[in-house]
């Protein structure tokens, strides 16, 4: 039954997936035909056209994927060592901790509002947002292990976390003044804009890496998804593989955060929808929640960019506006 | 009995000394500033010195709505707090004034005229809506209303409201100086401000007060209060109804505040136990003293600028929030 049900659904995904990589590419104030996007890809378009695909379009869509897989995984993995289905990078503050440090090493590194980083920083960047992301990470998990580190308490304690760095970044941007104000939105609320190639060059390989280092461990994260009991008969050493994946988390999501800000709620609605497709098991669920994420961001950005154009809204605010009806009401569901 | 008593009324003196200062440091303190003998000329001597007017039409009636509107925030978090039965309970962390924000932005985009009556009503549009929204997450059955789901549902709602303020302000391209009016704090406060608090804040506390009594039965759970003769949706629902408008005058006056709700209530019920008789004015006045402090430190740290005075409740708040969260269990 399951197996046929997933026989079904990748060629969906599959379709959805194409569809919405081609409609990302053809939909824009400049606007090119199915046809002629794909002709442009392999080569052959006109100048207009490379201008507008090869090098806006196509880099942005590369690193708005990468940012869904890195996230929608980091959800997974968060949402398995927790055994919480509301777990997310965004919600508990690993999120936010990358985005602090991410402010901090750009405001140091750029003197004023539309410099742009140097060729170096773009590579030390991530590192930054990785380790900020690894400190929250850290502190939340420190602070809520008390005879065991117990989900509801973990989860808590990221929310607090949370709220406290977000006042923080606001309060380190704004000194700034008016003209920063968007800057404060990208990092707050993530927004893929002004993502490019020098972006995606950084980001693909790194999220490549991880989401494959992830993938071949598929059954040590099944054997976490049992009791502990069973974990443990199974010769799992938990408290070594959670904080193993805990950090593989942390480095996906700070990567994420590094060059997008602060995207809520994919990690959470993502995972949650392939559970629902295909099951929990990690093998199948890992891939299919990359791609329904990849769908969301694309469609989300898409949205965000053209909607009301020429005025760009941050691809963030568009997925947490459809992201938290979904996520009350699964609060709702959830006995 | 005895002992009890004694320990209220140093309380009480102390707080009130405490405050006292806080509210003279605050008038006095600043770029200028300003000596004890300025102030009294200031106040009882009417004169038209640029220090005598400052302080008349600026320092004054800041001060004043910084510590009313202080008192509000305490008040409120100790009645959500009380009929929640929930320790992390707070408006602004439940997104109740994050629905404020969102209507006062869309008279922004509108074009309609900032003034504190029109920011006052479309605050309380604001939080009618989200209060009722809130409302209806923690007074459904009691397993729907665990801490961590309760504070999830608030941090989702606030996303949601913030995500809206901001597409409205990007579209209006008004988003700036929304932006600037909600990290502004108490910068403009005026003596229409003072008075919207003064009202707002001293009506809900009487009323808060009179309430106290069946908030304390609330807290003791459902089934006690049904067993005792009293219907806890309705004393739910009357306390939301006192709580909203009180939020809705706190985001008005000083905008987003977030963790003072937080904060307080914990303290008081520290020091004076589970009975709301005492902790409501209690959490009144150590709201004000907190609240004043902190608008004096977002005045002075950054001098000649004016810090977020969030930044200062926050730094204060999640140590606070971390210390409660972790004594839940499961």
């Amino acid at each position: 039954m399951k197996r046929k049900r997933f026989k079904i659904i990748i060629p969906i995904l599959f379709i959805l997936l194409v569809a919405s990589i081609i409609m990302y590419l053809c939909w824009g104030t400049y606007k090119v035909s199915p046809f002629d996007s794909i002709k442009t890809l392999l080569g052959q378009g006109t100048k207009l056209q490379n201008a507008a695909i090869l090098n806006l379009r196509l880099p942005r869509m590369l690193v708005g994927i990468s940012v869904g897989i890195a996230l929608s995984t980091a959800g997974a993995l968060l949402q398995t060592i927790t055994k919480n289905e509301l777990a997310d990078s965004g919600i508990i503050g690993i999120n936010a901790g990358a985005a602090v440090a991410a402010v901090i090493f750009v405001s140091l590194k750029t003197v004023n509002y539309y410099s742009t980083l140097g060729p170096l920083s773009v590579y030390v960047l991530p590192f930054m947002a990785i380790i900020g992301a690894g400190i929250s990470a850290t502190i939340i998990y420190l602070l809520s292990s008390r005879n065991g580190v117990k989900p509801k308490r973990l989860l808590l304690i990221g929310l607090g976390l949370n709220a406290g760095l977000n006042a923080f970044i606001t309060f380190f941007t704004f000194r700034g003044g008016i003209g920063d104000y968007n800057r404060v939105l990208i990092w707050t609320s993530g927004s893929l804009w002004g993502a490019g190639w020098n972006y995606a060059k950084v980001i693909i390989p790194l999220v490549t890496l991880m989401f494959m280092i992830v993938l071949l461990n598929y059954k040590k994260l099944d054997a976490l998804n049992l009791s502990d009991e069973h974990a443990i008969s199974l010769g799992l050493n938990l408290n070594k593989e959670r904080k193993k994946f805990l950090s593989y988390a942390v480095i996906l999501a700070g990567g994420a955060t590094a060059f997008a800000g602060n995207v809520g709620f994919i990690g959470l609605i993502s995972p949650h929808i392939a559970r629902k497709l295909v099951g929990p098991y990690h093998k199948n669920f890992l891939w299919v929640s990359a791609i329904i994420s990849i769908v969301i961001v694309l469609f989300a950005d898409a949205v965000s960019r053209n909607l009301f154009s020429p005025i760009e809204i941050p691809v963030g605010i568009t997925i947490s506006i459809f992201g938290v009806p979904y996520f009350i009401y699964l609060m709702m569901k959830e006995k | 009995m005895k002992q009890n008593n004694k320990n209220t009324i140093t309380f009480i003196v102390c707080s009130i000394f405490v405050l006292i200062i806080g509210v003279f440091l605050a008038i006095s303190l600043g770029v200028t500033h300003i000596g004890i003998s300025e102030i009294w000329n200031s106040i009882f001597n009417y004169s038209e010195t640029l220090e005598s007017m400052l302080i008349r039409d600026m320092r004054i009636p800041r001060a004043l709505s910084v510590l009313l509107t202080g008192g509000i925030l305490g008040v409120t978090g100790a009645m959500i707090q009380g009929v929640t039965r929930n320790p992390i309970a707070e408006p602004s962390l439940l997104g109740v004034s994050q629905g404020a924000t969102l209507v006062i932005a869309i008279f922004y985009a509108v074009g309609i005229t900032i003034n504190t009556t029109n920011v006052m009503i479309a605050s309380l549009i604001g939080a009618t809506f989200s209060g009722i929204i809130v409302m209806g997450f923690t007074s459904r059955k009691s397993n729907n209303r665990s801490i961590a789901k309760i504070l999830l549902a608030g941090t989702a709602m606030s996303t949601f409201f913030i995500s809206l303020t901001t597409i409205i302000g990007l579209l209006s391209n008004k988003s700036q100086f929304i932006a600037f009016w909600v990290s502004g704090g108490f910068r403009n406060a005026t003596w229409a401000d003072f008075n919207l608090v003064a009202i707002v804040g001293i009506l809900g506390l009487i009323i808060a007060i009179f309430l106290s009594e069946k908030i304390n039965i609330l807290s003791l759970g459902d089934d006690v209060a049904i067993s005792l003769g009293q219907n806890p949706e309705r004393i739910r629902l009357i306390t939301f109804l006192v709580m909203i408008p009180m939020c809705a005058a706190a985001v008005a006056v000083g905008k987003n505040i977030a963790f003072v709700g937080l904060i307080v209530p914990q303290i008081v019920r520290k020091i004076f136990g589970e009975d709301y008789r005492k902790n409501i004015p209690f959490s009144f006045l150590l709201g004000a003293i907190l609240l004043t402090y902190s608008d004096i430190a977002a005045r002075m740290v950054y001098s000649p600028y004016e810090t977020p005075i969030g930044i200062f409740t926050a730094l204060i708040g999640v140590p606070f929030f971390i210390v409660v969260a972790r004594r839940e269990r499961g």
